[in-house]
This record gives C-alpha cells, sequence and structure tokens, in this order.
C-alpha cells in the first residue's frame, strides 16, 4: 500500500491559535477514514488543510504527486439563487479533465447523466437547483464528485441534515468509491455510522487522540479523552515550545506534551 | 406606414449625430449588460454604482487637465477605478472586513477627492457634464473608443466565462480545483470598471451605471438560466438605447435619462408581468397538480 496523504508534525490553525495541533502520520492510499471528534476538535480544519485552503501554521501536510482530489466541504457557499440547473452544477466536476476553455464532449455528458442516475436523480437536469430540497442538493453535489473522478475524496460531514434514506445511498456510494481504490476521507459525527461502515478512524481533539481501526479508536476510553479537552482559545496562552514547533504563536498550553490540555481543564 | 418610419426610423437615416448616438449606445449595452448581469448575480448591483462614484477623480484629474477630452478622462477615470477596486478588493481579502464595507470607504473617499478635484477650477456646471455625458455629442474617438471595450469585453467574458459561473455559483469548488477564484474576480472588476468608464462617454458616470444593472435587473425576472439572461438583458438595454434616444429626439428630452427611464419602464413591466415576476408567482392557482 502507498502513501496517498502524509502529515508531519502538522498544526493548522487560525490567527496563531492552533485548531489541529502537531499531527504525525500516513493516510495509505485505498482507505476509507472516518474524522470524528467534538465540535471545534479541527477536523473541518484538517479537510481544509489537506485541499490547501489553509496554509499550515508549522509542520506539513503532503499528497502524493499526481493525486486528484475532490472536496466536499462542510459549509457550501454554494450560491443556490445562481441560475443554475443541476446539470450545470454537476458539470462543474468536469473541470480538473476539462478546465478552463476545453469543449464538453459526448462523453462527458454521458458521464453526468450516469452520475446523476447513480445518485437517484434521473430527470432532475433540467431542474432549477432552487427547487431542490436539501437532500436532493446533497446528492447533486455526490453526483459533482463522482464526475469528479477524483483519486481522493474528502467529505466534510455530507449526513447533516439528510434522511437516514438518503445516507444509506451515499453510504454505499461511498463504499463504492473505496471498492475502486480510491482514497476516502469523511468526517462524520454519528459514531454508530462509523462502527457500522468505515474500516478505520481518525479521532481528533485538536491534538490527535487516536488513529487507526475504527472499533479500537472508538473505544471508551479514547472517547473519553476526546471529550476531555478545551475548546476554547486561551488568548494569553504561551507559546508552544514543542520541537520545531517555533513557527506558530501563541498556542495552546502543553503541560507535560500532550495531556495538557485535559490535564488543565481538570485543574481549572 | 411613413408615419411610423418618420418616427422610428426617420431620426437615424437623417442625422449623423442620431446614428453615432445610437452605434455608441447599442455597442455599449452588448457589454455593459452581460457585465451586470454577472455584477447582479454576485450580489455586487450596487458596486457598480460605487464604482461609477469611484471613477470621478481619475476622469476630473483628465479633465482639468486637458478639457472635456476623451482620451485623459479615460485612462484617469479607468486608473481611479482599478486603484479603488484593487484596494477594496485586496482590504477585504486580508482582513475580516467584508467587500462591501471596504469598498463604500474607497468610493467615498475616491468620490469626495473627485468633487474636490472638479471644484478647484470651474463650475458646477463642467461637474454636470462629467456627470451627465453627451451621448449626443460623440465623436469618432468615443465611437472607437466604446467599441474597443466592447470587443475586450466580449473576448474576456468568452474566456473566462466557466470560470465566472463556477466562482459566483460555487466559490469554494473553484478554490478547491483551482487558482482561477481571485483573479477572476479582480479581472471581472476590470471589466466592470472600463465598461463605467466607456459609458460615461455615452452618458455619465450616474447614467452608465442604469445601463449596466437595470436590464439585468428586469432579464432577471424571466428566465433561470445564465445565458438567456444575458441575452435577454443586451436585449432589452439596446431596445431602451433605441426608444431612449427616439423619446430624447421627438421631445426634447436629455438621452441619458431618456436611455435609463426607458429601461427602467421595462424593469417595472418586468417585475409584474414576468414569468418569474409577481403575477406570474404570487397568483393562487385555483387548482394544484398532483406531483
Amino acid at each position: 500500500m502507498s502513501v496517498c496523504v502524509k502529515f508531519t508534525d502538522l498544526t493548522l490553525g487560525y490567527n496563531s491559535h492552533p485548531a489541529v495541533h502537531h499531527l504525525t502520520g500516513t493516510v495509505q492510499a485505498g482507505s476509507l477514514t472516518a474524522v470524528v471528534g467534538a465540535n471545534g476538535s479541527g477536523k473541518s480544519t484538517l479537510m481544509k488543510g489537506i485541499v490547501g485552503m489553509l496554509r499550515p501554521l508549522s509542520g506539513s501536510c503532503t499528497i502524493a504527486p499526481g493525486i486528484r482530489l475532490a472536496y466536499l466541504p462542510q459549509q457550501s457557499e454554494l450560491d443556490r439563487s445562481f441560475p443554475a440547473r443541476v446539470i450545470d452544477l454537476v458539470s462543474l466536476g468536469l473541470w480538473p479533465r476539462r478546465g478552463l476553455l476545453g469543449r464538453h464532449r459526448l462523453e462527458d455528458r454521458e458521464m453526468i447523466s450516469k452520475a446523476l442516475s447513480a445518485v437517484g436523480l434521473e430527470g432532475f437536469d433540467e431542474r432549477p437547483i432552487d427547487t431542490l430540497s436539501g437532500g436532493q442538493l446533497q446528492r447533486a453535489l455526490f453526483a459533482r464528485v463522482l464526475v469528479q473522478d477524483a483519486d481522493l475524496i474528502l467529505l466534510d460531514e455530507p449526513f447533516n441534515a439528510i434522511d437516514s434514506r438518503t445516507v444509506v445511498d451515499l453510504i454505499e456510494l461511498i463504499k463504492r468509491w473505496h471498492g475502486e481504490n480510491r482514497t476516502i476521507m469523511v468526517v462524520v459525527h454519528d459514531l454508530d455510522l462509523v462502527r457500522e461502515h468505515f474500516p478505520e478512524a481518525l479521532l481528533l481533539a485538536r491534538r490527535l487522540v487516536a488513529w487507526g481501526d475504527a472499533q479500537k479508536t472508538l473505544a471508551p476510553d479514547n472517547l473519553l479523552r476526546a471529550r476531555q479537552f478545551n475548546e476554547a482559545w486561551d488568548e494569553d496562552a504561551p507559546w508552544c515550545m514543542s520541537e520545531g514547533g517555533h513557527d506558530h504563536d501563541r498556542a495552546v498550553l502543553h503541560k507535560g506534551g500532550h495531556a495538557g490540555e485535559a490535564g488543565r481543564r481538570g485543574a481549572a | 406606414m411613413t408615419a411610423l418610419y418618420d418616427v422610428l426610423i426617420g431620426p437615424f437615416v437623417e442625422f449623423a449625430f442620431m446614428q453615432r448616438a445610437l452605434a455608441g449606445a447599442l455597442m455599449l449595452s452588448v457589454s455593459a449588460c452581460l457585465v451586470g448581469v454577472f455584477l447582479m448575480l454576485r450580489r455586487m448591483s450596487l458596486m457598480g454604482d460605487a464604482m461609477a462614484h469611484a471613477i470621478l477623480p481619475g476622469a476630473a484629474v483628465g479633465f482639468l487637465l486637458y478639457g472635456l477630452q476623451i482620451v485623459p478622462m479615460t485612462l484617469g477615470g479607468l486608473a481611479a477605478g482599478v486603484i479603488v477596486a484593487l484596494g477594496a478588493g485586496v482590504v477585504s481579502r486580508l482582513t475580516i472586513q467584508k467587500e462591501d464595507a471596504s469598498m463604500a470607504a474607497f468610493y467615498l473617499i475616491s468620490l469626495a477627492l473627485g468633487v474636490l478635484i472638479v471644484s478647484l477650477r470651474g463650475s458646477n456646471v463642467d461637474l454636470m457634464h462629467v456627470l451627465f455625458g453627451t451621448v449626443l455629442a460623440l465623436n469618432n474617438e468615443a465611437l472607437t473608443l466604446i467599441g474597443t471595450i466592447t470587443v475586450m469585453t466580449l473576448a474576456v467574458l468568452a474566456v473566462f466565462w466557466r470560470a465566472l459561473v463556477a466562482e459566483c455559483l460555487d466559490p469554494l469548488f473553484l478554490r478547491s480545483v483551482s487558482r482561477l477564484g481571485p483573479p477572476v474576480h479582480f479581472i471581472f472588476l476590470g471589466l466592470v470598471v472600463l465598461n463605467l468608464v466607456g459609458g460615461f462617454q455615452a452618458l455619465g458616470t450616474l447614467l452608465s451605471v442604469g445601463l449596466m444593472m437595470l436590464p439585468a435587473a428586469a432579464a432577471r425576472f424571466w428566465t433561470s438560466r445564465v445565458g438567456p439572461m444575458c441575452l435577454l438583458a443586451v436585449a432589452i438595454g439596446a431596445v431602451s438605447c433605441v426608444s431612449g434616444l427616439l423619446l430624447s429626439y421627438h421631445a426634447s428630452l436629455p438621452s441619458g435619462p431618456a436611455i435609463i427611464l426607458s429601461a427602467g419602464a421595462i424593469y417595472i413591466a418586468s417585475i409584474v408581468a414576468g414569468t418569474r415576476g409577481v403575477l406570474a408567482t404570487r397568483v393562487r392557482h385555483a387548482s394544484h397538480r398532483t406531483a
């Protein structure tokens, strides 16, 4: 198995406050990983870091060369009032292959209609996007990911406010991608869903709590440790002085290494 | 039949100044209306208005130094517009301030500067010249300028169409697949400035925004696709220009306001009668479909 994404002492954050703190590890090509953790534990930030939309405060995140990436953000900036049809939205997925000026060919159109039927939206081609329900829109966005035909797929909370039938359909799609040896990382809140469908899990609480086999990662003691982190920033937190971590400032205090955050909360 | 000819066609055949005005206004509606559609879709409708004010100091400097001449005033306006657009764009990207606020700040500074410069020399009449334009006195130079701007606008839109649509529809997606997002935004702002500068020769800084926004706003009530919306906006713009010029000719009205009011009339009619307008969406049908 080859490495698809590699984190080297990666710290991501905003205004010098870390949201993902000193993460090291690798995502194997062809793996299916659930990214779990409480609100504010750095899951979405990690996704943005992998996409490259957020520059590391320190450390690095490298993606294997030649990897094509598809990213479905949690807070889409999609403008639903924009006058576009479902087919226009899904066609955006052709960008990696056709770019700015490449003509959309017949095979592309076939691919789009296949993608639409794969997510159960046959006959929706011409529908304006402002007439779609939340679940239908999410299906359309999955169709766009299908069309992108990416090697690395990042989905940030794709099951939020989605009914159970649609969740089942979308999980099937994710499993299909997994079978096609694509690398997939999904931010999920529903732990039962993770235990049932995801081989691997990455548990975050700003720092890494556990990473590996989903059943073991989601063991009670790990979940307990993940819950005990201080979500708030400390404006006056001293600089993080861990090895090689001088690039970012105003970090959260490490009291005696990585157990620090939990320890501090206990003391407060 | 001859009466109709006299009213609708005669003025344009008979008078060279009317032909020039028509040519200039039509070319302008092709490019400005297209830009207007995207301004509206990006929820930047009022930004056109702000930019129109922002180009005033540049045009005023050109006016002060060289009098009522097209090239210096255009270049000055272009420079001022680009500075304001870049300034507002950079502030919004580097700080937490959103672009509407930074744009408001920059254009107000620019407008005050412009009024100050105009008042340094000359009277309010000069300012009115700069602000309200002279579509009935377009010379060859001005026509060439407007033609060039139209061709440039069409070329840039043709090349960046897909990126512009993606940037409006789903900017985060565009950022995840391409680095074109931010450049496309600035290229688009450049087109806005370019068309406003072209417009102030024909209609004046204040009214050039009208030809940009009113046809686009009217077209929104008729279709839910971008392409047809653009074509419709251009058509509405062209009709407004023709009817405005005729109104101005027959009723001795100022041409700029006549054109804009024509577009305004179409806008108001569209609000009421458009397929996505008030009547079509608010009037309840007695029965409803099964699915």
